[in-house]
């Protein structure tokens, strides 16, 4: 069998597709004459898959060859499957001609670990250094570490990518042990902790002499997968904290877990992949980067997971209704963004419109706050929405959870059509925590 | 002030036409209820009158923006007239009669119908300009790159710098099928020419292979178990596909 430039595409593309991260973000770079592509802060989607996410790095396995046997992934060696690999410049040759043609916004590589993790980012570096030196790619490039390689290694490989990334993947140490016995906590914090000294060290060396070269100047980001071990959005959202906290990391993705292997230790391949949790979770994840929100205002050992009916924010409100409502014209940016309805545009709009003028409900509608949600939490002049009745907290409580019961601009909420609707009862037992 | 409300403004079109209109209405003391640019119908008695284009003229009004409201106002009236608004041309000047009352605070009245109309009108030719920066597909002609787009607002002098900056070496060239216009770049040069229509060669061989490879790798990286058509189509609407390489039929 002649396995073509085709049939790697098509192999490697698809045991790369589980790596929800496709961004392009976080760096701002100039073209530079004699070198092809350059960078965009806010990142640019290509393109959208059937499955609706963005496509905006050329995602692809170095090879799907890996000694590893991680119970949940595609590639783990005791799967039989067909083993192939990109040379370097095959690899070079169709990031270049995909770039120049528009299709991507760069490369995003990751590989099995072929001999040795060191070997496989040798191999990497290989790669990489063909196409930034040689082919003088200036586009983004968005690399993979290899839990267990050295730092010297992993530093090299730093410096030739914009972002990298090393997937925890299982959320716990006893789910790792379980499912994936080949990496330890230990393996996969200890790079994630170099990179974050690096970052820093690389930040500070560029202030004191301006050609000092950058290493990963887009930071890194991680993947937490969900739904195929017990652990709560409680562990998950907390451990994503840590996470910001502590390693400055850029991004935590959420991956729902899709079954691709049967295996006593992980749900049946007929499990539908929990789209509506991992959607909460990002939810969430916003909260915490954008809206000063901390993860223990959002979940508790009392609730250890998110309320599927209603997102995150909405649910903090209704249970914090002391704290509403709140008079749009004197609040401040903080206790704006805490509103449901009212994001970070919304509310940067508001502090703007109160420079020249007082603000009114249709000005808010014109300002493109949401207006069927900000309602029962907002006064404008003192003054509730007309023909606005809230006689109780139930009838806000109610009012709320009827309407996720319409079907929602949300196509990940699709899925709660397989299920039976909750009721009402149900979703004000759950904000009471009665369940 | 004599707020006639049958009074037409007839323009040619351009940017400086539109602030010699501007001129002409405070030189008047008039106000024109509508400013209309060359190839729209008129009525069987119409009256518009004529406002000749003068570099000068449109000088001082585009300089007194940012003295008597702002830069950043300046800017929202450059980018309000690349936009696909009805009447964008009335909007513009509104706004700026908003402005040379309130000055700079023009920019903080959200709440304002024009300046609303103005802000969102914007946004739209920014969020798409930012779509094609993605969107855009070249197709290799030997040296050169070719890409058709059929855009609402006319985007290429939004595009024109990202793909100049990314694309330094190469020869390309953006035809906009629906204002008639291309950005070429060449030799580290590039202009905004009228182009009325453009007809490509045949691609080949390679070309029709790297497009292979492209739809190849754009079906395999969906995952089936989480088809979506709907999420697809709200973040890439269907007006775009007819121009982009992986899904376009053979």
């Amino acid at each position: 069998m002649i396995i073509d430039i085709y049939d790697k595409l098509t192999i490697l593309s698809d045991s790369a597709k589980y790596d929800v991260a496709c961004t392009s973000s976080g760096v701002d770079r100039n073209g530079k004459l004699g070198s092809i592509g350059n960078a965009v802060k806010a990142g640019i989607c290509h393109s959208f898959s059937a499955d609706g996410r963005c496509i905006s790095l050329l995602k692809v396995l170095m090879t799907n060859v890996c000694i590893f046997d991680c119970k949940y992934c595609v590639n783990r060696v005791s799967n039989d499957t067909l083993r192939v690999g990109f040379t370097p410049s095959e690899l070079a040759e169709l990031t270049i001609n995909f770039y120049r043609r528009n299709y991507i916004e760069g490369l995003f590589l990751s590989s099995g670990v072929i001999k040795s993790p060191n070997n496989t980012i040798e191999q990497m570096i290989k790669s990489l250094e063909l196409l930034r030196n040689v082919y003088h790619f200036g586009g983004y490039i968005h690399v993979k570490a290899i839990p267990g390689a050295d730092s010297e290694l992993i530093t090299r490989l730093g410096l030739l990518a914009d972002r990298m990334s090393i997937n925890i993947e299982l959320p716990s140490q006893e789910s790792l042990k379980l499912l994936a016995p080949n990496k330890t906590k230990e393996s996969i914090l200890r790079p994630m902790g170099l990179i974050s000294t690096k970052i820093q060290e690389s930040s500070t060396d560029l202030v004191k002499f301006r050609h000092a070269s950058k290493f990963v100047p887009a930071g890194q980001s991680t993947q937490l997968i969900v739904g195929a071990t017990p652990d709560t959005d409680h562990k998950i959202i907390t451990l994503t904290e840590g996470l910001y906290k502590k390693y400055h990391l850029k991004r935590v993705f959420f991956s729902a877990y899709m079954p691709v292997a049967e295996h006593s230790l992980l749900p049946s391949v007929n499990t539908k992949p929990p789209l509506l949790r991992e959607h909460r979770l990002y939810q969430a994840d916003w909260l915490l980067r954008f809206y000063g929100f901390e993860a223990k205002e959002l979940l508790d050992e009392q609730h250890p997971n998110f309320n599927l009916q209603v997102d995150p924010k909405c649910n903090w409100a209704l249970n914090h209704l002391e704290q509403f409502p709140l008079e749009i014209n004197k609040a401040p940016y903080e206790m704006l963004l805490r509103v449901p309805g009212i994001g970070v545009t919304g509310a940067r709009r508001i502090l703007t419109a109160r420079k020249s003028s007082s603000i009114d409900f249709s000005g808010l509608k014109k300002m493109g706050i949401v207006l069927k949600r900000a309602q029962y939490f907002i006064t404008c002049k003192g003054k509730i929405l007309d023909g606005l009745k809230i006689t109780s907290d139930g009838a806000i409580r109610a009012l709320m959870a009827n309407q996720y019961l319409l079907p929602s601009p949300y196509p990940e909420q699709l899925s709660l059509f397989n299920e039976p609707f909750i009721t009402r009862e149900d979703v004000q037992q759950c904000l009471t925590g009665q369940i | 002030m004599p707020d006639r409300t049958d009074l037409i403004y007839a323009y040619d079109g351009s940017f400086v036409g539109l602030l010699c209109c501007v001129f002409e209405s405070y030189a008047q003391k008039e106000i024109p209820s509508v400013i209309r640019p060359p190839g729209v119908q008129q009525s069987l008695f119409d009256t518009a009158k004529w406002i000749e284009s003068d570099e000068h003229k449109a000088d001082r009004v585009f300089n007194s923006i940012p003295a008597r409201i702002s830069s950043q106002a300046q800017e929202l009236v450059k980018l309000g007239f690349l936009t696909c608004a009805p009447h964008k041309e009335l909007l513009i000047y509104q706004f700026l009669r908003l402005g040379f009352t309130y000055g700079s605070q023009v920019m903080t009245m959200l709440t304002n119908d024009t300046v609303c109309a103005l802000q969102k009108a914007v946004h739209h030719l920014t969020s798409e300009s930012h779509k094609f920066k993605g969107f855009v597909r070249f197709s290799v002609y030997g040296e050169a790159l070719v890409a058709v787009i059929e855009p609402k607002n006319f985007v290429l002098p939004l595009l024109s710098l990202h793909f100049c900056d990314r694309f330094r070496n190469e020869a390309f060239m953006i035809y906009d099928k629906t204002n008639s216009m291309a950005l070429v770049y060449r030799s580290q040069k590039a202009e905004l020419i009228s182009v009325d229509e453009l007809t490509l060669p045949e691609v080949d061989a390679t070309e029709v292979e790297y497009r292979r490879l492209w739809k190849q790798f754009y079906t395999t990286v969906a995952i089936e178990g989480r088809n979506n058509p709907r999420c697809r189509m709200t973040l890439m609407p269907k007006r775009y596909w007819g121009q982009m390489t992986e899904l376009m039929h053979d």
